[in-house]
């Protein structure tokens, strides 16, 4: 475990160098450590953001050096807590342990007509299969979310058929309307917000993925296993009602 | 209770000191671009240093107030008016209801934070009253203020009298480095980033010696710099993972890009360096065309120069406690 100033109010935490030869046990790792932290509740830290190998930690200093005591080296004293809280949970055993079969499973329906999925012949022929093929395979599959940002609550999707990787567009679009489903080279996500964006569209959902007037803002959180559910159009309006 | 925005200016946005707690989901600090400045100005009218205020850039702003309201600001070099008295930054001023409170385009600097008593009462969403421009969600609808938008003011907490040599503006203020930051070609100080080591000699000795130019197509998100360009070694895909506001990452480009509190919760691209807190009120000022200089210092420097600050401004609280009743 490597710790790394992120700047003078923040570090980050690196669980594991590597992502993809492991993704699963690499985020299983980084979910534990992130919740090790929130429980070890260290004083100064303020936040903790877990993505694909690391946990960030902001802190706010004042409170971490009056709580060390010390006021030259806050730093060191962060990372030091940091281990320790790491250290303890390691210690307490298998039962804080956070597994796949833990995390909770989402299914999120996804019209893949031809109206919203603008790539998916692009992503047919990058891929030499047949759109009706693409579909089945990107909603047959199991994802994990290994993270969410660029925007508030996009979900970072890993899992997706190695045979459907396609790279991203070459001019990214200005504006993509919300819910739409694209691919970004090895990876799946979803677009909660009308935002530019550079994957390949192949679908919309009609869930809405971020609510900033709900406490827990978005439907996905890191960790999450998802799954997507093809269905007709009828049902996408209904749904959006 | 209300302030009445007869001319918005270029971009005008409700802003508070921002959101903690929502990273994980993807969602932004927002908040005052130099949050140390809306602190002291909201200390100034006699408000918690959480009031929301607005965040003016490169001014234009033209309001007034349907009851008595006291206001102050802080920031680059504008010329604020009540009336046709000019109101100098960082001093408190009373506005008589009516009367017009104008904000020019600055001198030197980009933006300017106003504290309004009583605060500006829009709606907390996910523990912040400020604008997520990106996501458009907080503040006012969730957008930049336009003509003839009315925002709801709060209660005043408590009463600050504004007496000094006139009967309208303080003559007690906050130390000039605080309400007014900006500097022409201002030097920025950093510690190394986490990908310090990916960058060779000569180009980690070009971020420290040459200057760099501001882009026009710098905002809330970030500064742009339009060069030197900063190449890297290696060309390794880096694994995303969490920036900051004064992050400097590197895009292929090679055009460094200097993160501010509208910047994405995580990123892919190299980070060369971090600009230390205290100095983001300066890289809040930057506009296109200003050229900047890049100096490192140690992880404990940084630390030290934000705990003196923080405890210059509990100083400058006591001290103002003697103007509240």
């Amino acid at each position: 475990m490597n710790i790394i100033p992120l700047g003078d109010s923040a570090l980050i935490v690196r669980v594991r160098e590597r992502f993809e030869d492991a993704a699963e046990e690499t985020l299983d790792d980084v979910l534990r450590t992130c919740q090790q932290l929130r429980s070890a509740a260290v004083p100064g830290i303020i936040e903790l953001a877990p993505a694909y190998t690391s946990v960030a930690v902001f802190y706010d200093l004042l409170a971490a050096v009056k709580a060390s005591g010390q006021s030259n080296r806050a730093f060191d004293w962060l990372s030091e807590r940091i281990r320790a809280a790491v250290a303890a949970g390691a210690d307490r055993g298998r039962a804080v342990r956070t597994r796949r079969s833990d995390a909770r499973l989402v299914e999120i329906p996804v019209c893949y007509d031809a109206e919203f999925a603008p790539d998916l012949d692009d992503v047919a022929r990058h891929t030499q299969m047949s759109a009706k093929e693409v579909v089945g395979l990107h909603s047959a599959a199991e994802y994990r979310v290994a993270c969410i940002g660029f925007v508030p609550g996009f979900p970072f999707l890993t899992g997706l058929a190695k045979r459907l990787a396609t790279p991203r567009r070459d001019i990214p679009r200005k504006e993509i309307s919300p819910g739409s489903v694209g691919i970004g080279g090895a990876q799946t996500g979803i677009y909660p917000l009308r935002s530019p964006g550079g994957w390949n569209l192949i679908g919309r959902t009609p869930m809405r993925l971020f609510d900033p007037q709900k406490d827990s803002p978005t439907l996905l959180r890191a960790g999450d296993r998802v799954r997507f559910r093809a269905i007709a159009r009828e049902e996408f309006n209904l749904l959006k009602e | 209770m209300k302030a009445i925005i007869e001319g918005a200016g270029f971009l005008t946005s409700v802003q508070d000191l921002g959101r903690t707690g929502f990273r994980e989901f993807g969602v932004s600090t927002s908040g005052a671009l130099d949050s140390f400045a809306l602190r002291v100005a909201n200390l100034l009218v006699g408000n918690d240093e959480t009031d929301a205020g607005l965040e003016i850039t490169l001014g234009g702003l033209q309001l007034h107030f349907d009851d008595e309201r006291i206001v102050a600001w802080c920031g680059g070099e504008f010329n604020v008016q009540i009336g046709p008295a000019p109101l100098p930054a960082g001093h408190a001023a009373v506005v008589h209801p009516g009367e017009e409170l104008k904000v020019g385009r600055p001198q030197i600097g980009c933006r300017a934070w106003l504290a309004i008593s009583g605060g500006i009462d829009v709606a907390c969403m996910l523990g912040s009253r400020s604008t997520d421009l990106r996501a458009n969600f907080g503040g006012l609808h969730g957008r930049a203020l336009r003509d003839g938008d009315e925002l709801l003011l709060g209660k005043c907490r408590r009463s600050i009298r504004p007496v000094g040599t006139t009967d309208r503006i303080s003559s007690w203020t906050a130390p000039h480095d605080w309400v007014n930051p900006a500097k022409h070609n201002p030097m920025l100080r950093f510690i190394r980033g986490v990908d310090w080591d990916r960058f060779n000699a000569s180009t980690l000795q070009r971020l420290t010696t040459e200057s760099l130019a501001v882009s026009p197509d710098s905002d809330r998100m970030g500064v742009r710099f339009d060069g030197p360009e900063l190449k890297r070694e290696d060309s390794v895909d880096l694994i995303s993972e969490a920036v900051a506001p004064g992050t400097v990452q590197v895009p292929p480009s090679g055009k460094p890009i200097l993160l501010l509190r509208d910047c994405q919760t995580i990123g892919g691209y190299p980070k060369i360096a971090h600009v230390i807190t205290v100095d983001l009120a300066i890289a809040a000022q930057l506009r296109p065309g200003d050229q900047v200089r890049f100096s490192e210092v140690p992880l404990a420097e940084a630390h030290a120069l934000l705990v003196d600050r923080e405890r210059q401004l509990e100083l400058f609280r006591i001290g103002l406690s003697l103007h509240t009743t």
